[in-house]
């Protein structure tokens, strides 16, 4: 494959579409919903076009076109969090959530095992598709706030920020997040 | 020098991946590791989720040409 050359305005508008399939599921697994990640990406798209002098083949296009779609999934997801924002109940329900894991001193109930080989598990299509089902099991607050961190890689303050919620919120969110998809992939992929 | 339970190290361990820890939650979390294979292997799995979701949108290799 040859390295990525400037786009020649004829052909720049073919290159774009070419990409659509891309960032229609980068818009998805955020959004979670298709026609919000139509719109988003359709967004993108429109300001990409308008905008290919900015481009002018400085950077990968996909890595660019990414960078544009990521602040139109962000005006997305403030848009929703506007409508429901609802108030911190989830956050009350996490502490006590994970208390069977560990007994009265907080120990290990049943301490976790090491997965073995984990990273071969990336290049398989069966292991994605387990990740992904994990991911739409969780609770859509908690769902959205561990994307936006770890799918869009935006930094706490600014997830904060966008869902007017705490810190301390977020980071139980993350936890309870992180702590869900573990024990999900566990079950459903590596004690298999 | 505080002491940690594996239920308090699951929550340092998640929030090390999303801010800077204190220098005295970090020494808690490495002496709490040097003897807890369970956190250990915790750690590990955080640190792999981080890895498996960018590649959920071919992101892991977002650097080489399409």
């Amino acid at each position: 494959m040859p390295p990525p050359t400037p786009a020649a305005p004829a052909d720049f508008r073919a290159q774009v579409e070419r990409l659509r399939p891309y960032l229609l599921r980068y818009a998805a697994l955020q959004l979670r919903d298709t026609s919000a990640a139509e719109d988003a990406v359709q967004e993108a798209l429109l300001a990409a076009l308008a905008g290919e002098a900015n481009f002018a083949g400085r950077s990968n296009l996909r890595t660019w076109l990414t960078g544009i779609l990521k602040h139109k999934i962000v005006d997305t997801i403030r848009r929703q969090s506007r409508e429901q924002r609802a108030p911190e109940l989830e956050a009350d329900r996490d502490a006590a959530e994970f208390d069977g894991l560990f007994d009265s001193r907080g120990h290990w109930a049943e301490a976790p095992e090491a997965w073995e080989q984990p990273e071969g598990s990336l290049r398989q299509k069966q292991f994605l598709a387990a990740l992904e089902a994990c991911l739409r099991a969780l609770p859509e607050r908690t769902a959205r706030v561990f994307m936006m961190r770890e799918h869009l890689g935006l930094e706490t303050p600014e997830i904060c920020k966008e869902l007017g919620i705490s810190a301390t919120h977020c980071w139980v969110m993350l936890h309870r997040a992180r702590m869900a998809l573990r024990l999900c992939l566990q079950t459903n992929w590596f004690a298999k | 020098m505080m002491l940690l339970s594996c239920k308090e190290t699951t929550r340092l361990l998640s929030q090390g991946e999303d801010r800077g820890l204190a220098f005295g939650e970090r020494v808690a979390l490495r002496v709490h590791l040097a003897i807890c294979n369970g956190c250990r292997n915790l750690n590990a799995q955080f640190k792999f989720l981080r890895l498996a979701v960018k590649q959920l949108s071919g992101d892991g290799d977002a650097d080489k040409p399409a």
